[in-house]
């Protein structure tokens, strides 16, 4: 439900890293999201193409890398993967995990950009 | 044209989760130990808090309570009642509180004048799970008309959660709530996390939840 106040502010955060490239395109934006996150991929996706309208983000795309939830069990003494978000225990040997290593992930991994070569700049000024 | 990545490994929450630790920083200072309750709307949070509210209060406790909704002050009048200081927050449309709107509207209270300061979130068992307030404790509350299997349905809140409140237990046996089975439900998504079953109404359960009040708070003064 809070998918737009997310995406504009990935867009706010985009836009003010962006200055450092003046002219540059943004081509794709790559969040990376947890299991325990709270938030719907597809709603993030339907939220971008509103929140990007009329900003330097305009016609690109939006890539969501969604991590599984890794907890630490102390009774294998290893990270195991947990196959969903119903049970928390080890997948392994069964025990209960407390200690979560991945899972609650809300970030702005990286952008990509597309810029003009520098020799086509020259050339221009030439 | 050349392409190039730029990295910026950041979290898109980072302005919040900043104004939290600012916050927490602020609530250690005052030694007042910061609760934040979080359940569907028509839970009960209001009438288990009017309740905790009042009989902390009966015991010389110091309190006072934020309480969040889209829209109307209706709640913040209920808590009132009880003769402690309360402030609405109304959202106008926005799922849950931030730490921005806390900070707003802490303005002007004196938090080491307080042992114990509870924000009611709005009533929405997802997004407020993204937002961290500063809180010590969250709470995650159920009723016995909800379902048993509320936990399962929405893992996120309850595995972020550091307490469990079951109300309505009054009204437990016509509603056929299974105790087993929501206790059950609860610790797999939250293993071993402290679960209280409570009935505002009667008062069941509230010697045990006022007791774990005041141990946290004593925690938190020996942390100082």
């Amino acid at each position: 439900m809070h998918e737009l106040s997310i995406v504009s502010s990935v867009v706010e955060t985009v836009e003010e890293s962006l200055a450092n490239y003046p002219g540059a395109r943004v081509v794709e934006v790559r969040l990376k999201v947890g299991a325990l996150a709270s938030v719907v991929v597809d709603s993030l996706e339907f939220c971008w193409g509103i929140a990007i309208e009329g900003t330097a983000l305009a016609g690109s795309r939006l890539v969501v890398v969604t991590l599984p939830v890794v907890m630490h069990c102390a009774h294998c003494d290893a990270d195991v993967e947990l196959d969903g978000v119903q049970s928390f225990r080890c997948p392994r040997c069964g025990e209960i995990c407390l200690d979560l290593r991945q899972g609650r992930e809300l970030d702005i991994e990286s952008y990509e950009i597309e810029e003009a070569d520098r020799s086509e700049e020259i050339g221009v000024k030439g | 044209m050349t392409t190039r990545i730029v990295e910026l490994r950041r979290g898109i929450l980072k302005k919040n989760d900043e104004l939290a630790a600012g916050l927490r920083d602020r609530y250690a200072a005052g030694g007042v130990l910061v609760l934040n309750l979080v359940s569907s709307p028509g839970t009960g949070k209001t009438a288990f808090l009017e309740r905790t509210l009042r009989e902390l209060r009966e015991r010389g406790a110091k309190v006072a309570a934020l309480v969040g909704d889209l829209e109307t002050d209706n709640d913040a009048k209920r808590l009132a009642a009880s003769g402690a200081p309360v402030r609405q927050i109304n959202t106008h449309g926005i799922c849950h509180l931030d730490a921005e709107m806390i900070s707003k509207h802490l303005e002007g209270w004196e938090l080491a004048d307080l042992d114990y300061l509870f924000i009611e979130n709005v009533g929405n068992l997802v997004c407020p799970s993204s937002y961290d307030l500063g809180e010590k404790i969250r709470v995650a509350l159920l009723s016995v008309t909800e379902g048993e299997d509320k936990p399962l349905k929405y893992p996120t809140l309850f595995n972020s959660a550091d307490a469990a409140v079951i109300t309505k237990m009054d009204i437990a046996e016509p509603c056929g709530f299974d105790r087993e089975l929501a206790l059950k439900n609860i610790n797999e998504i939250r293993p071993g996390i402290r679960i209280f079953e409570t009935s505002a109404k009667t008062g069941a359960g509230m010697e045990e939840w006022l007791a774990y009040l005041a141990e946290e708070r004593v925690k938190r003064e020996a942390f100082q």
